[in-house]
């Protein structure tokens, strides 16, 4: 006999939007331990809708966290790559949590807010993520779970237009700012920004405000309310990792494609977990390099298939798909760095087949983001 | 010709011992937006339960199962160019591939149009 009575069941919990997802024809799955809309109307005018429109995305399952208390933002720096000391006021940057041989624990959003440096994780680990700061930063630290509170992105190009009618100073943001704005008399913390590639905002709203919050943006006629399976393959075609698949603990931030989060200063300085190996493979190259591939043909290319150059497996794909705004499928896959150049042709193997894939530049379609000094 | 189907979700048209088939309005509709579809060449030989053919929605590769054994007449290369037919018109137009019956009577375990209903009903 088992003893299947002893393990506890694990709960699949609700967030503050589950009956209104219902309500709107989401098909629900379990994603990071919570009920969480995969899709409303299809994926495919899911992702074109938030191309050339406006979607609103239910990303109440990452973990919104406040680190205060004096010295909180040099005690990161030893977690992290990047510039947190010099961030300015209302300015955001991505960075990743490593572990003590700087393999990626976490990619996450760093915001200097006038609470404190605000941290957004990712769902599926952030319970981790806090056990890992809590043991690893000093006491004088306060690390607040901001769980009150909903997260709602709205991504597309015409975000910006729906959510200027509702709080018009949230035109003023660039890419990768953020601020408190009043709506409906309550507090919302905006930053302009978001995983799609394009223009957008993420919103921290408290949660018994959620509702209302997502009811009154949906009216709005540039907005549909958007599930996961268009946030993936819209966040894959933009060729930004997803942590879990792209990204994991074995490997470092340059191996990921993500030297651009460590900062000139930590480069020259160091003090970071992994800084050593980190720096080298800066300077020296990584022995493997996440990679963008074009896949030849229309069968998909996903997760787990080996990667070959001639008879050698050189490497494997972790994430892959058809991609809905290029038309074809495409993928991203880690290969030993000695093979990674731009047009080299590779082959990749599905059930027993091979496909030509060729190694491509991320993004697979140009980022759409409202940057900073970029001509209006 | 009567139609059957499988607790899979395909669907089988048979005239004399020729067998049409091809995934339910049901199916295609839990898969959502099919992006490519792998038929069979004509000549294979299928075996009743075993892979016969690939569906890829945007989110994942699923199986078709043969739902009756038989070889191959041949695969719809209509899906190749267009697998959205599978979403458009599942039971028509997107059907997946023809065969030879090779043994009628695992015709009689399949549901008709009536049961079929009830048990999509009960899920």
């Amino acid at each position: 006999m088992h003893d299947d009575d002893d393990i506890p069941p694990i709960e699949i919990l609700n967030l503050p939007l589950d009956a209104w997802h219902r309500a709107q024809g989401a098909r629900m799955v379990e994603f990071a331990g919570y009920h969480m809309p995969i899709q409303y109307e299809g994926i495919m005018a899911e992702h074109e809708w938030t191309r050339t429109q406006a979607g609103l995305f239910d990303v109440s399952h990452m973990g919104q966290l406040m680190l205060s208390g004096d010295g909180a933002a040099a005690a990161l720096e030893t977690l992290v790559p990047g510039d947190i000391s010099a961030l300015r006021p209302g300015r955001m940057r991505y960075s990743l949590l490593l572990a003590e041989d700087g393999g990626i624990l976490d990619d996450m959003m760093v915001t200097n807010t006038p609470m404190g440096l605000y941290l957004v994780v990712n769902g599926a680990v952030k319970h981790e993520d806090m056990g890992y700061l809590r043991s690893e930063l000093p006491d004088e630290v306060t690390i607040n779970y901001m769980e009150d509170r909903a997260l709602l992105a709205l991504q597309g190009p015409k975000a910006a237009e729906a959510l200027a009618r509702l709080i018009p100073r949230t035109a003023e943001l660039y890419f990768m700012e953020a601020d408190s704005f009043i709506w409906d008399e309550h507090p919302l913390w905006i930053s302009r920004s978001g995983y799609t590639g394009e223009d957008g905002f993420e919103i921290s709203v408290p949660a018994d405000l959620a509702e209302h919050l997502a009811e009154t943006l949906c009216k709005q006629p540039e907005v549909k309310p958007i599930g996961l399976g268009a946030r993936d393959s819209l966040r894959l075609e933009a060729g930004l990792p997803l942590y879990g698949h792209d990204m994991n603990p074995e490997v470092n931030p340059v191996e990921a494609g993500a030297a651009f989060a460590i900062s000139k200063r930590r480069r020259e300085e160091g003090g970071f977990y992994g800084a050593e190996n980190i720096v080298r493979d800066l300077m020296n190259g990584p022995a493997r390099k996440l990679t963008g591939f074009s896949v030849e043909g229309r069968m998909p290319v996903r997760e787990g298939a080996p990667i070959f150059a001639g008879q050698v497996q050189i490497g494997v794909m972790t994430s892959g798909g058809f991609a809905p705004s290029v038309g074809a499928p495409v993928a991203m896959g880690y290969i030993d760095s000695d093979h990674g150049e731009t047009g080299t042709i590779f082959e990749a193997e599905v059930r027993g087949k091979r496909i030509a894939v060729t190694a491509a530049q991320m993004p697979f379609i140009p980022h759409n983001y409202h940057r900073r000094g970029k001509t209006q | 010709m009567s139609r059957y189907f499988t607790e899979e979700h395909e669907w089988i048209d048979v005239d004399g011992d020729v067998a049409t088939v091809g995934i339910t309005d049901y199916a295609q509709e839990q898969l959502g937006d099919i992006v490519f579809a792998e038929v069979p060449a004509s000549g294979t030989q299928l075996k009743k339960g075993g892979d016969a053919a690939v569906v890829e929605s945007v989110k994942a590769a699923s199986d078709v199962y043969a739902p009756v054994s038989g070889e191959v007449l041949e695969g719809n290369d209509a899906l190749e160019g267009d697998p959205a037919l599978v979403n458009s018109d599942p039971e028509g137009e997107g059907w997946f591939f023809k065969l030879t019956l090779s043994d009628p009577s695992e015709l009689e375990g399949l549901m008709n149009a009536a049961a079929y209903k009830a048990f999509v009903d009960g899920l």
